[in-house]
């Protein structure tokens, strides 16, 4: 038992993948001024996750983390419903990012938008 | 020339040893015989699977940059490399379909019942073993598809209470499906899998030279029953089946090319129609109708829970069946059996068919 333990043990922690390689950003340019139209949404890189910035039709901006809180695949902007929509399982959120029918358990998270020049900036809350 | 061969190895490794042991063997006829043939089938495609398999060893890259384009290569620019690709893929499924068969009839005539439980453990575990294969080499095309839905499929083995966010991570390399995880996917495919199938098979296989074919019960207590020889007699009928399984597998290849679909890409919503393996269809369905709050637990946990569970019922069902292990029919198990079945394939009929939004 020991012995099987103590060879065990370092396969274990080998196959445990180094900690740290999960990007640290917390801001990033999601696009620049009027890339976007009025009542689209558009998937950004943020770090090694997905946003979504979403352009409603009174021409506000709100950004959130596109990775749906159910089973992780990556929401997009429904004009027709006026909604963030998960094609996976259909769940649905408002645009304040919470679940309005389906599967997902828990809101969206979501980030702050602000202008800066020509760029859009979303951020996490720190 | 042959004999003289026999001899020199007869002499050195006894091998009329194993000749008699074949030669004993027999196989009941009855009027369920045809399910005898699954096993050899699943065996048949498995070999076919290896085969095809080393071939594209030979061009497939695993990173997450080459492997879609390595495929493409294979299927666009290699001799044949669209038809070995076709052949994998398509024999993956039918294996599947095949084995998951091949474990039915052996629940519905009860083929678990005693001396043969560990035949039937070793025959799940292998069936999860073709469950991991069909997961794992879904991703290896590194397309749309396949992203997304080992993104859901990891996720749902993150979801396990307690070890899930472990072995979350340990699948997939980090945080998300990246280049570390078409690696591990990729060693997992190749090697620990086959591995995994070789020693589990070898066991399961030895079991059954032992033990002999079963009879079902209706068969067991006739008096008159018949038998056929294992070797010749069964074997050469097991190989015109698997000439038959072998022109349908070149057929379904020729005919439906299997596609490779667009590129993965990470920063892309996921589109509309994302789907997993068929046989892990029924699943991926449950857990859109699953509400999001189940009492305190998350819908999705309480789904995963109850695929364990009957996971767990499935490896255990000879020791649940008392009534079979003396020897006596009970219709119970069967309809529970029959009903697990309709579900599988109402959920999967709706993945494919039902409203998608």
């Amino acid at each position: 038992m020991a012995l099987l333990a103590s060879a065990g043990y370092p396969i274990l922690r080998y196959i445990t993948p180094p900690k740290g390689t999960e990007s640290a950003a917390t801001s990033v340019v999601a696009a620049k001024v009027g890339e976007l139209a009025r009542n689209s949404g558009k998937i950004f890189k943020f770090g090694d996750k997905p946003g979504i910035l979403i352009n409603d039709l009174s021409g506000e901006l709100s950004a959130f983390n596109a990775v749906c809180t159910h089973l992780n695949c990556t929401v997009q902007y429904d004009p027709e419903a006026k909604c963030i929509w998960c094609a996976c399982h259909n769940g649905r959120f408002d645009l304040k990012g919470r679940v309005i029918s389906g599967p997902p358990p828990r809101p969206l998270e979501k980030y702050n938008v602000n202008i800066r020049g020509e760029d859009i900036v979303v951020s996490k809350s720190v | 020339m042959f004999q003289k061969a026999y001899n020199w190895f007869d002499e050195r490794y006894g091998i009329s040893d194993f000749k008699d042991t074949f030669a004993k063997k027999t196989v009941p006829i009855h009027k369920h015989f045809i399910w005898y043939y699954f096993g050899g089938i699943t065996l048949f495609l498995l070999f076919v699977q290896i085969a095809t398999g080393i071939l594209l060893l030979f061009y497939y890259k695993p990173t997450a940059a080459e492997a879609y384009e390595s495929v493409k290569f294979i299927t666009t620019k290699v001799e044949f490399g669209w038809l070995i690709r076709s052949v994998h893929s398509w024999s993956a499924n039918l294996m599947a379909l095949s084995a998951f068969t091949h474990l039915f009839s052996a629940f519905f005539l009860k083929s678990y019942r005693p001396p043969r439980e560990l035949t039937w453990v070793t025959g799940v575990g292998l069936i999860g073993i073709v469950m991991g294969l069909g997961f794992t080499g879904y991703l290896l095309p590194w397309n749309e598809l396949s992203f997304f839905a080992t993104k859901v499929g990891t996720q749902i083995a993150g979801s396990v209470p307690v070890v899930g966010s472990y072995l979350r991570t340990i699948l997939r390399g980090g945080e998300e499906i990246s280049d570390a995880t078409i690696t591990r996917f990729f060693a997992l495919h190749v090697m620990v899998l086959p591995i995994c199938t070789a020693a589990l098979l070898g066991l399961h296989l030895v079991m059954v030279q032992l033990q002999g074919m079963s009879e079902p019960i209706s068969v067991a207590d006739n008096p008159d029953k018949k038998t056929m020889k294992f070797f010749p007699n069964f074997f050469l009928r097991d190989l015109v089946v698997w000439l038959l399984v072998l022109g349908g597998l070149l057929m379904l290849s020729v005919m439906f090319p299997w596609e490779l679909g667009r590129k993965a890409d990470p920063f892309m919503p996921t589109p509309l129609g994302i789907k997993p393996e068929w046989y892990f269809l029924w699943m991926f369905q449950t857990l859109k109708y699953l509400p999001a709050k189940i009492l305190l637990f998350d819908g999705e946990v309480v789904g995963i829970l109850g695929f364990g569970a009957a996971g767990i019922a499935l490896v255990i069902v000879p020791f649940l069946d008392i009534w079979s292990r003396k020897g006596k029919r009970n219709p119970l198990l069967s309809i529970a059996g029959i009903l697990a079945i309709l579900y599988i394939l109402l959920m999967t009929y709706l993945a494919y068919f039902g409203p998608q939004k």
